[in-house]
Formats: C-alpha cells, structure tokens, sequence
C-alpha cells in the first residue's frame, strides 16, 4: 500500500499504547490539531492482561510529513511503539465488513453467486435480505460493495484496517 | 535521566488523605514553592498547606499569571514550577499559560481541582472537562480516579515534565480523591513503561556533523533555547565548541544567554528583528550548526529562500523536531548538553585541518556586514528613544554588577529588549516566545524574584501588555517582591501599529492605546512606587532610582510614539531581503500578498 501520488504515499502505521483514559482522544487530536488525514483507525487491547492497545492508522502525505506524523505520535508519553508498515518491509492488510443486501427473485442468486467468488460468507438472512461477511484488503471490499450497489446494497459497516508484519519478528523485537 | 525520579524504591505505602498526598509527593520531588488560586474543589489541599511549612504558597491575583510564575521560575532555576487552581474557571483560566509553557518548552506542573468523581460529566458547578481542554495544552495530563494511582501520577507527572523536551504537565484531582485516604509511596527507580526519551547522541551523527563543520568554509553555530533548557553545563559547552572551532555563533530569542552576549564571536540575535550580520551569515553559510532551536518561521522567514547553499546539522532533544519544516542533512537526536560535549570530544578526535584562511574571509564578509551596525539609532531630541531606554537600562546595571533577569511582555518593546539588552549567562532572560503572549512578563518576573529574592529583576514591558495582568501588583505587595516594571510607553499597541503602517498602508486600526491609567498612582495605589520618565534628561535618573528602591516600581518611561523596531525581515520575506532602519541602505522588500497573510 505505497503507492506514490504527487509525492502523496499512504502510510500504514502500527502503534502500540498504554492503554489508558484518553490515549485515543490523543492520536486522533494529534491528526485533527496539526492536518493529517486519517484514512482509516482501529483500535483494541492486544495483550493478554489489556494493558496494551494496538491502534492501526492509515494516513497519506508526503514523505517528511509521514516522519513528522510518526515522531509526533511517537513522543506522546502513552506511546509504546510506533512502526510503520508500509516501508519496513512486506506485511499484510486485513479488513472486515458487514454487507447488508436487500432483493428479492434472481437477484438473490446474483448476490450468492458473487458472494461466492469474493469469499464472502452470508452470516444472516431472511426472505428478502442477506448480511454477508468478507475479508479482505480495502480494494477487495470496494470492488465486491460496488457490485452489490446496483443489486440492492443497504448498508456496509467496516472495520478499517488492520496490519501486521509478514515473518517470525514481533512489533516490539 | 533514564529513571523516573531519585529515590530508592520502597514499597510500603503510608496511608494520607489525597491531599497529603499531593502535599508529600511536592516535598518528595524537592517543591519548594508553588503559586496558587483556591476554590471550592481544592479546600482540602489548602488545608493541608495550612497545616504544614515545607511548602511555601504564594497567592497569585488570576490563574494565568500562577502559571507564568511558575514558568519565571522554572526558567530561571531550571526546576519544575509548579501550580494549584480550582475546577472549571481556576482551570480554564490556566490555559492560556500552559500553552504557553508548552511552546516555550517549558517544565510546569499544574494540579487542577475537579468535581468529585460521581458527578464528573454531570455539568456539576464549577465543572470543566479539564482534561479534554488542555489535552492539547499540555505535554501529557492526567485524570486521577483511583486513590491508589495518586501518588505514582505525582511522581510521574515530574518525570515527564522535567525530561526529554520539557513541557507543562497537568494533574486533574477529583475532590473525593483528595478527602478520601490514599497509600503514599515513594518515587521508584524504575524507568517509565513507554516514555523513555533518548537523550544521548548516536556517535556517527557526531562524527559526520563534526567532518561537515571542519571542512566548512562559512561555517555558523545557532542555538536555541534547548541550550538554556539543557542546563548551564550546556551554555559553557557551548562556549568552549564555539571558541575552540573559532566559528560564529546566533542565538534565537529563546536562546539569548546561552551564549555571551560581549563575545566577538557572538554575532546577536537571528531571525525576523535579529541583526544583519546574523541574518545574512545564516543565508551565507556553507555549513549551521543548529543546536537546541527549531527552525521557527520567525527565524527562518520564507522557508524556500532559507540559506539555501548550506548544508545543515540540526541537533534536538525531541525527533520531531527535526525535519519538521526544514530537511536537514545530518539529524541528531540528543541532549543539547551531551551532543555538545560530544561534538567537543569528536572535533579533537578529528584530524582533518580547518581551513583557516576560509574561515578568515568568512570574517572579513561577517564584518563588513556587521559595519552596517544594524542597531544603530539616533537618540536625538528630548524624546526617549525607547531603543536608548533599554540601551541605558543595560548599561546602568551591568555598571552596578547587579545579577539582573530581565522577563518581557510581547511587542515591540520584547524586540528592543532581546536587541539591546545582553545576556552573558543562561537563565537571566525570560519571554514569551513560541506563543507571544502579552500579560506573561509581569507574572514571570514575580516568579523570578521569588526564586531570586537578592536579585534584580525587571520586567520591560509595553504600556499595553501591561495591563493584561496589572492585578499582579497586589502579590508584588503582599510577598514585598521588588520587582521593577519599566514601561516603554508609546501610547501604541507599537508592533501592531508598525505592521498597520508597513503592510495596511498606516490605517491604524484600534492599536491606539487609549485611556491609559496613570502609571504613577496605579503604582502607589498598589503599595508600590510610581515614577515617570519624560523626557531624555529624566532618563538616568529614573533608571537608578528605580533600582536603588527596594520594593516594586512602575517606571513610566515616555518614549517615541511612532518608533518603528529594524532590521525587520517581513513576513513571507529571506533573510537577505530583510528592511533596515530608515537612513541606513538595505535591501527593501516589497511585501507580498502571500507574505501578508503570514502573522
Ligand atoms: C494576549 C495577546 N493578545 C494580542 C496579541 C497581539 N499583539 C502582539 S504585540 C501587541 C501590542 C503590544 O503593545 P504594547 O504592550 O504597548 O507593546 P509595544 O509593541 O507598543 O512595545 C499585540 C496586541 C498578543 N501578542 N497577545
Ligand atoms: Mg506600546
């Protein structure tokens, strides 16, 4: 997920916080306070006791305003750990949404059909409507929500993305 | 300073209320003095102060200017200052100078009352959701929910406060935790879980720095309040690199005393009012040495015209810092105090010769421009020039060999202070830099004097920013701080009216200072004492009055209402374009549109 626009590249950043009262009112101040973007941010305890959240953030900007985006989230005083995915190395990106479709007729069959070919899995239905499951990277999901649009698409809820090294080395190592 | 604070760990915990708590964890940390304002949500701590005598109280008259003392007094000491204010309004009023403490570096804790616990969120009276608002005032704050978290905040807050770049840090205690019993233990040895920042230089950024700056042939040292910040040890250092290298050296107006001002080699102030030779040296170099500053839009000017052939070192203590506004080719991260006692280490390791008939030509040019003698004015009628004011109010007290500090407000007499006032220690000069705030010198200088009873301090302010915290007379009074007020008195708002007349074509729109009090009997009515100055004969006289008295004065010194303060670089201009005094030739930039919308 680098890809160069205008000197523009997006930025998948991994970070590691305490997990505290206001540690996200913080990284999302940080962006908001100095004019990043936030493309996507998700955020959950990672460690066995909860004391540890991993908070992925999708941004974009030049180079050195992606360093700046780092070392600023970097000195805030809850912040573990800070790594950014898209130059350190190979990693994956994941995302989840939950597609609600609504039709009736062959258009049913049209949805499962597709459903199929993009791995998504129906998780409720009723006489008229299926909510479907998928994983995927974002250009997979926008690819297979554009599809269901014309169909019948009622609604979408996705996570955002989440990412994670590819190899045996932790974020901490 | 790897560790979170001094003392030994220790795990039994002694059971207080909260407040003896705050009260003990104060003490512990080596608190001395703390500048406060009570209110409902903080009785309990008051008392406890009541109670005890380890712990001095000085009752500030508003809630900011508790937190600019705070900041006179960590800049002058070097210690963390530290604040008491109530909920909601006692917090709100605070802001102002926690954001300024945040822009200047500054190490401040500020302990703010709060709602008891069970109605937080509730719009109870006197509510404010303190941490929320000064998130992004702050270094880092905290909400204490949990009696047994009360001490460890405590003790961390000093932690992150004092170390790495230093800042304000804010302490938000629910009125039930204060009443309510708390385990106090002592601050442990162990390192903080997440905020560890580095502090010693990698050795090949030295190394790489100190082979730019052998071979430089227009090299150049600037250096920036991160010096003053680092300690005294840093400034001597600083002294030694730039001596021993026989390079120039500009401070920014956070940096003023870092290093001496009566150095040959010390070619003034940098930036928008800095000094010609800086100014161009800086556009000039082949090689700057940035130590402890931040290339600040009011030193660099316009960013795509700033000393464009040089190649540039920048070492700060905080990583995003650096590379922030302008790309730098060696970035050092570290301590200004442990990269300068490297760099010292690395230049006598380093073989190479310097090239000393470069460096001697790079003299000859800093010369010619310093024979611009940029700060020259002409103190010719009756009317005192405010630039002679301050010129005269150096000269008498370092011919008294007074320790003076001096703090300012913001304006154009802050400009003419840092110009024509010289530092040659750290820690002698307090300003509002980053945030620019009018009110901040009158506060500061009280904060300073308490911290220096001996001492001389002054504040040089503008009859406008004055008055922004004038009610600080009455806590003047009531410690019997000798702290001298010396107003240049231009009966103008002076820098908004320069701007007015360089950039709006002189419609001085509300920048005339109207219905000004009497000075003198503002004065007396506060138990202090008023004198005026009008005209040049009054001058001397008033200056060595003012300090031989031993209790505060308002001097009123009447000075030239339509003084303009040169050089200037406007905004939105380089470095070599910068505007010289009427009658001295300079390279005079028209100012553009997009300059105009830079402040
Ligand atoms: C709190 C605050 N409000 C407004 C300003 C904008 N401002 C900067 S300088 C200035 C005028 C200051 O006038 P005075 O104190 O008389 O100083 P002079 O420039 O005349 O020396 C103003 C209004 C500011 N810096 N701070
Ligand atoms: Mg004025």
């Amino acid at each position: 997920m680098s890809d160069m626009k205008g000197g523009q590249r997006a930025a998948t950043i991994a970070v590691l916080v305490e997990n505290e009262a206001g540690v996200l009112a913080r990284v999302i101040g940080l962006f908001s306070g100095r004019g990043y973007n936030i493309d996507s941010l998700t955020v959950a305890p990672v460690d066995e006791t909860g004391q540890i959240s991993r908070i992925t953030v999708v941004t974009s900007g030049t180079d050195m305003v992606i360093e700046q985006i780092k070392a600023q989230l970097d000195r805030l005083v809850p912040v573990h750990k800070v790594s950014d995915l898209s130059i350190e190395g190979p990693h994956l990106t994941r995302e989840l949404a939950l597609i609600k479709v609504v039709g009736r007729g062959e258009n049913r069959m049209e949805v499962l059909r597709l459903a199929d070919a993009f791995r998504a899995r129906v998780v409720d239905a009723t006489t008229e409507s299926f909510v479907l499951e998928m994983t995927g990277n974002g250009d997979k999901i926008d690819a297979f929500v554009a599809l269901m649009r014309p169909i019948g698409l009622a609604e979408v809820s996705r996570t955002g993305a989440v990412a994670i090294a590819r190899g045996p080395k932790g974020i901490m190592e | 300073m790897s560790a979170a604070t001094q003392a030994p760990p220790s795990t039994e915990a002694l059971t207080l209320s909260g407040a003896e708590v705050v009260l003990r964890a104060l003490k512990d940390n080596g608190v001395e003095v703390i500048f406060g304002y009570p209110g409902g949500a903080v009785l309990p701590i008051y008392d406890s102060i009541f109670q005890q005598n380890a712990i001095r109280h000085i009752l500030v008259r508003h809630e900011q200017a508790a937190v600019h003392a705070a900041e006179g007094y960590a800049r002058s000491t070097g210690k963390v200052g530290v604040v008491l204010v109530t909920s909601g309004p006692g917090a709100t009023n605070a802001v102002t100078g926690l954001v300024d403490a945040l822009m200047d570096s500054i190490p401040v804790i500020c302990l703010t009352g709060q709602v008891p616990t069970h109605l937080i969120g509730n719009d109870a009276f006197q509510e404010a959701d303190t941490t929320g608002i000064t998130r992004p005032a702050t270094k880092h704050n905290y909400l204490v929910k949990k009696s047994e978290d009360l001490s460890r905040v405590m003790h961390e807050a000093f932690y992150v406060a004092k170390s790495g770049r230093p800042g304000p840090v804010v302490i938000d205690l629910p009125k039930d935790i204060l009443i309510n019993k708390a385990p106090y233990r002592e601050a442990t040895t162990q390192s903080h879980r997440s905020y560890r920042p580095r502090t010693e230089p990698d050795a090949k950024g030295i190394r790489e720095a100190v082979r730019l700056l052998k071979r430089a042939h227009r090299p150049i040292v600037y250096a920036g309040g991160g010096v003053i910040n680092a300690g005294p040890e840093a400034s001597r250092l600083l002294r030694e690199f730039v001596r021993m290298t026989g390079m120039p050296c500009t401070n920014t107006l956070m940096g003023l005393g870092a290093f001496p001002a009566e150095d040959p080699q010390f070619l003034g102030m940098l930036g928008m009012h800095g000094t010609y030779e800086a100014n161009l040296a800086m556009h000039g170099c082949d090689v700057m040495f940035n130590i402890g500053a931040r290339f600040d839009d009011r030193v660099t000017g316009r960013l795509n015209a700033f000393s464009p052939g040089s190649k540039k070192i920048h070492a700060d203590i905080d990583p995003s810092s650096i590379n922030k506004n302008v790309a730098v080719d060696v970035p050092i991260v570290g301590d200004a105090r442990a990269v300068l006692a490297a760099m010292i280490e690395a230049w006598k390791a380093d073989e190479a010769p310097q090239d000393k008939s470069a460096i001697a030509a790079w003299w000859r040019q800093i010369e010619g421009w310093r024979g611009k003698d940029c700060l020259a004015y002409r103190q010719e009628s009756k009317i005192i020039k405010p630039q002679h004011a301050v010129k005269r109010l150096y000269e008498i007290t370092r011919e008294l060999g007074r320790d003076t500090f001096i703090t300012t407000e913001v304006g154009q007499h802050q400009m003419w202070a840092a110009q024509y006032f010289g530092f040659d220690k750290p820690n002698r000069w307090m300003t509002s830099g980053g945030l620019g705030t009018m009110g901040y010198g009158l506060p500061a200088a009280m904060g300073v004097q308490i911290a220096h009873p001996d001492a001389l301090v002054i504040d040089i302010a503008g009859e406008a920013s004055i008055l922004m915290n004038i009610q600080e007379m009455g806590t003047l009074a009531q410690y019997r701080l000798p702290v001298k007020v010396f107003i240049l008195n231009n009966e103008y708002m002076g820098m908004v009216r320069q701007w007015q007349e360089l950039l709006h074509g002189g419609r001085y729109s509300e920048s005339y200072s109207a219905s000004l009090p009497d000075f003198v009997k503002l004065a007396e009515s506060f138990h202090a004492v008023g004198m005026r100055a009008e005209g040049i004969d009054d001058l001397d006289r008033v200056i060595r009055e003012m300090i031989a008295i031993d209790k505060p004065v308002i001097a009123d010194i009447c000075v030239a209402k339509d003084e303009n303060c040169f050089p200037m670089i406007p905004s939105g201009a380089a470095h070599n374009e910068m505007i010289l005094a009427p009658g001295q030739e300079g390279g005079v930039a028209g100012v553009t549109d997009e300059g105009k919308v830079l402040v």
